[in-house]
């Protein structure tokens, strides 16, 4: 079979793409395969896919997980199932719903389980200062192991002011 | 309308040709958008609209996707401001800045996408300017936001920071001396990813290249942006080793391409999308060598948005077969160069 691309050459990548329940089939040789980007990229093999795979693929489950168990989201109604299925959430409380199922599913996407960046203004306030504290805490910590015991009073002083915003707003 | 990216200068701009970044956000206790009716996105839409509104410091132009032309829907997308999965979808909408820099994406597959794209090597920047529509936005809305797990988006792939920045840049010299697939797996394997000029799953079209992050989760939005910027200055200097190996040793060589490109350019009746990509990379690369002078980066910019497919048949004013797209295209690129 001739490379459909540039009529030359003997066609090595045979892609079959299935669309809105139609079937198209390229076959390419390596270089127009590469040159249009195909070779490299997941073509025919969506992200859906990928993430179903990772979730079904030895997610380890927790022990005592009933499996016909199928948790459905109580804010959209969408089953863990169908989740598995289109890799994509119904609502941000499917989150919560689908719980630890989900952590391999991050670690494996993400290679990590929690969020380092932006806290919101307006409603994420408290946690903002709490995270605060944390990385003041861990100055503290290098201050004293370093003996900069004039900046290490600083510091706690300054965690203390922190905590005692955060603790009067509760 | 204008569009900054393509008309104004930007740092490094001679082989970076943008930056953007772009922030996913959902409401709370509100499905995503495809499960949504008609009338609740479009309940959306106005929250949003009212939202980015409240401080009055931009205007924006609102593009609905249910009652605009499809003609319309593609020419927004040549020139970046919206995504194919929005044009493709009758609830989405997008608010376009005055300058064209900033595009919130509305009931695409998240509530919320804002975008800032600037012209150049200026990715802080995008982050930045991105940030405070953020914020701005988060003064009335409620996003659904969980302390472990940061921005909750559609899909798992978006979790955390919501953020996706990217750089697009032209790497013609590279691609002469084969170095390019060596460049884009090194890259891949470092968490992030390299795709042709319209996003996943496009060509590499005309040299150009879009390096973004893959992960969300777990790093900040200023390591993120540290790590395209990381990323995307050294394969700025190997590009520029490159070009400089190439007219240290094949001169005459480069110099015959550059100016035969600039010829065909300035002389087709007739040219393909595809061919003139390609001989604006060449032109592109020969400007900055200094072979060409008196082109300007942003005029090459503007050549290039304005010959692809949909902004040629807005330029004619009516839809037209691919072959007659190529006889305009070519008369637009004579009358600009």
């Amino acid at each position: 079979m001739i490379c459909n691309e540039c009529g030359k050459k003997p066609a090595t990548v045979h892609i079959t793409k299935i669309e809105n329940g139609k079937k198209t089939n390229m076959h390419l040789c390596e270089q127009c395969a590469l040159a249009k980007g195909v070779l490299n990229m997941n073509m025919g093999f969506s992200i859906n896919d990928l993430l179903a795979g990772m979730l079904n693929a030895g997610a380890p489950l927790p022990i005592k997980v009933d499996f016909m168990e199928d948790p459905s989201c109580p804010v959209c109604g969408m089953k863990y199932s169908k989740f598995r299925e289109t890799g994509r959430f119904g609502c941000g409380n499917c989150y919560k719903t689908f719980g630890d199922r989900l952590t391999p599913l991050f670690r494996r996407v993400h290679g990590n389980i929690s969020h380092t960046g932006k806290i919101p203004k307006r409603t994420g306030g408290k946690l903002k200062i709490a995270r605060e504290i944390e990385s003041l805490k861990l100055q503290l910590t290098n201050a004293i192991n370093n003996e900069e015991y004039e900046k290490a009073a600083e510091l706690r002083d300054r965690i203390r002011a922190l905590e005692k915003k955060n603790g009067r707003d509760e | 309308m204008m569009c900054g990216w393509i008309t104004q200068e930007g740092p490094q701009n001679e082989i970076v040709l943008s930056s953007r970044v772009r922030l996913a956000r959902n409401i709370v206790n509100t499905p995503f958008p495809s499960y949504l009716s008609v009338e609740e996105a479009y309940n959306l839409l106005n929250q949003v609209e009212t939202a980015v509104n409240k401080d009055g410091k931009r205007s924006y132009k609102l593009y609905n996707m249910s009652n605009m032309p499809v003609l319309e829907k593609q020419v927004l997308l040549e020139k970046h401001l919206i995504s194919p999965d929005l044009a493709k979808s009758v609830k989405g909408a997008a608010l376009v800045s005055e300058d064209g820099l900033i595009s919130i994406m509305i009931n695409e597959e998240d509530h919320i996408r804002i975008q800032s794209i600037l012209p150049g090597f200026q990715m802080k920047n995008a982050w930045d300017i991105g940030n405070e529509v953020d914020d701005l936005l988060e003064e009335t809305l409620d996003y659904t936001y969980d302390e472990k797990l940061g921005y909750l988006t559609c899909c798992p792939t978006n979790v955390g920071t919501g953020m996706r920045a990217s750089s697009m840049v032209h790497l013609p010299a590279l691609n002469m001396i084969g170095n390019i697939s060596k460049i884009l797996q090194t890259v891949t394997q470092i968490g992030l990813t390299i795709r042709g000029m319209y996003g996943e799953g496009t060509e590499f079209q005309g040299n150009l290249f879009q390096i973004s992050n893959q992960i969300t989760l777990g790093l900040s939005e200023d390591e993120i942006v540290e790590n395209i910027n990381a990323v995307t200055t050294q394969i700025v200097e190997k590009e520029r080793e490159a070009r400089n190996l190439l007219m240290n040793n094949n001169r005459i060589q480069l110099e015959d391409r550059v100016w035969r490109a600039l010829g065909i350019l300035r002389n087709a009746r007739v040219i393909t999308s595809q061919e003139a990509m390609k001989l604006l990379s060449d032109v592109r690369l020969g400007m900055d060598l200094n072979i060409i002078k008196n082109l300007t980066a942003t005029q090459l910019n503007e050549i290039m948005i304005e010959t692809q497919p949909a902004n040629v048949q807005k330029y004619a004013g009516e839809e037209l077969t691919p072959e007659a797209r190529d006889i305009i295209r070519a008369e637009i690129i004579r009358k600009k160069l």
